[in-house]
């Protein structure tokens, strides 16, 4: 390679990153608000800020880092607060195989082990309805960039919360509960608008999930729903592509 | 104590999600588990904001849903998702007032 065009892939790969945080920005929106209400419930059930912020950064997983702190407070049994958590978020299993699926050979394997790694239910969904760049060149940049920023401004907050206590006024923080499930609408609506049966397959995945979650924990529902509603997907976008 | 709690949890967390970037190449999965596999994120973005969403507001699941209301509706107008999601959160915000 000369080094103009070395220079070029450079910019290039920068390019990407740039964009990819550009389409990660609401996740960030949504994270810090979160990642401040968590640090701030953690710190004051006894948790010191380098173990809360240190979850984090392990865990990265939201729903389940609430919970873990709830348990812990509860003083429940490591083992039985380990299982629970491996519950909630087995859901990743599926989102990350079926993105995986979509850059199995865009990305190398080092770049798909750090893209799973920081994957969580909005990392996916971003990248997932961005799935068009993975055909793209420094494709890996693109999603890296959604994912990093992700990382980095849930372990900001954690720690800001933690250290801080609650310096978001409490009927705000509240109101910012709203902000990922308003964030999952606005990915899904564009899509929608498309192909209306994209709709169909959200629709049927939500009932699943109301109804599974009668007889199994919220974890599990939201799995059967995802495996469950993705599988009339493969009825519904058959008949599309004909 | 705590620590080793915190290793438990991300290393049941970690692992599922990192099993298939490991392994998905070393299958070729058919044409209708490929549709399958495509189909997930609209699925899980479903089973993601429903019902999650009617328990923004405790004992008021009416205001999560007034809140997803309007992010429907401005994102079917196509705004910006951080205006989508800006206005829920105002929405959310003055119905709790």
């Amino acid at each position: 390679m000369t080094q103009a065009t070395k220079q070029e892939s450079k910019d290039h790969a920068f390019h990407m990153f740039q964009k990819g945080i550009q389409v990660g920005f609401p996740i960030m929106l949504g994270y810090i608000p979160i990642a401040i209400t968590y640090g701030v419930l953690a710190a004051q059930s006894g948790m010191s800020i380098i173990d809360l912020t240190l979850m984090s950064a392990l865990v990265f997983a939201g729903a389940s880092q609430f919970m873990g702190v709830n348990m812990i407070a509860a003083s429940a049994g490591a083992v039985e607060i380990i299982i629970a958590t491996f519950v909630l978020n087995f859901r990743h299993f599926v989102m990350s195989l079926s993105f995986m699926n979509e850059v199995r050979d865009s990305v190398s394997l080092k770049g798909r082990t750090g893209l799973a790694l920081t994957l969580t239910d909005e990392t996916f969904a971003v990248s997932a309805l961005n799935k068009d760049k993975a055909k793209q060149k420094n494709a890996v940049f693109f999603f890296l960039a959604i994912n990093l920023s992700a990382y980095l401004s849930w372990i900001f907050g954690s720690f800001l919360g933690g250290l801080l206590g609650e310096i978001i006024p409490e009927q705000l923080s509240q109101s910012m509960g709203v902000a990922l499930y308003a964030m999952f609408i606005g990915l899904l609506v564009p899509s929608v608008k498309k192909e209306l049966r994209i709709g169909l397959i959200a629709i049927i995945a939500m009932l699943i999930n109301v109804l599974a979650s009668q007889f199994v924990s919220s974890g599990w529902a939201i799995v059967l729903g995802t495996v469950l509603g993705g599988l009339t997907g493969v009825f519904i976008l058959k008949e599309k592509k004909q | 104590m705590i620590f080793l709690i915190i290793i438990g949890m991300a290393l049941v967390t970690m692992i599922p999600r990192v099993i298939p970037a490991l392994l998905v190449n070393k299958f070729l999965f058919k044409d209708w588990v490929n549709r399958w596999l495509q189909a997930i994120p609209y699925a899980a973005l479903g089973a993601l904001i429903f019902p999650g969403i009617l328990s923004v507001i405790e004992d008021a699941p009416h205001i999560g849903l007034l809140g997803g209301i309007v992010a429907i509706v401005l994102a079917y107008f196509g705004l910006n998702i951080v205006l989508v999601v800006i206005g829920s959160i105002a929405t959310v915000f003055l119905l709790t007032m």
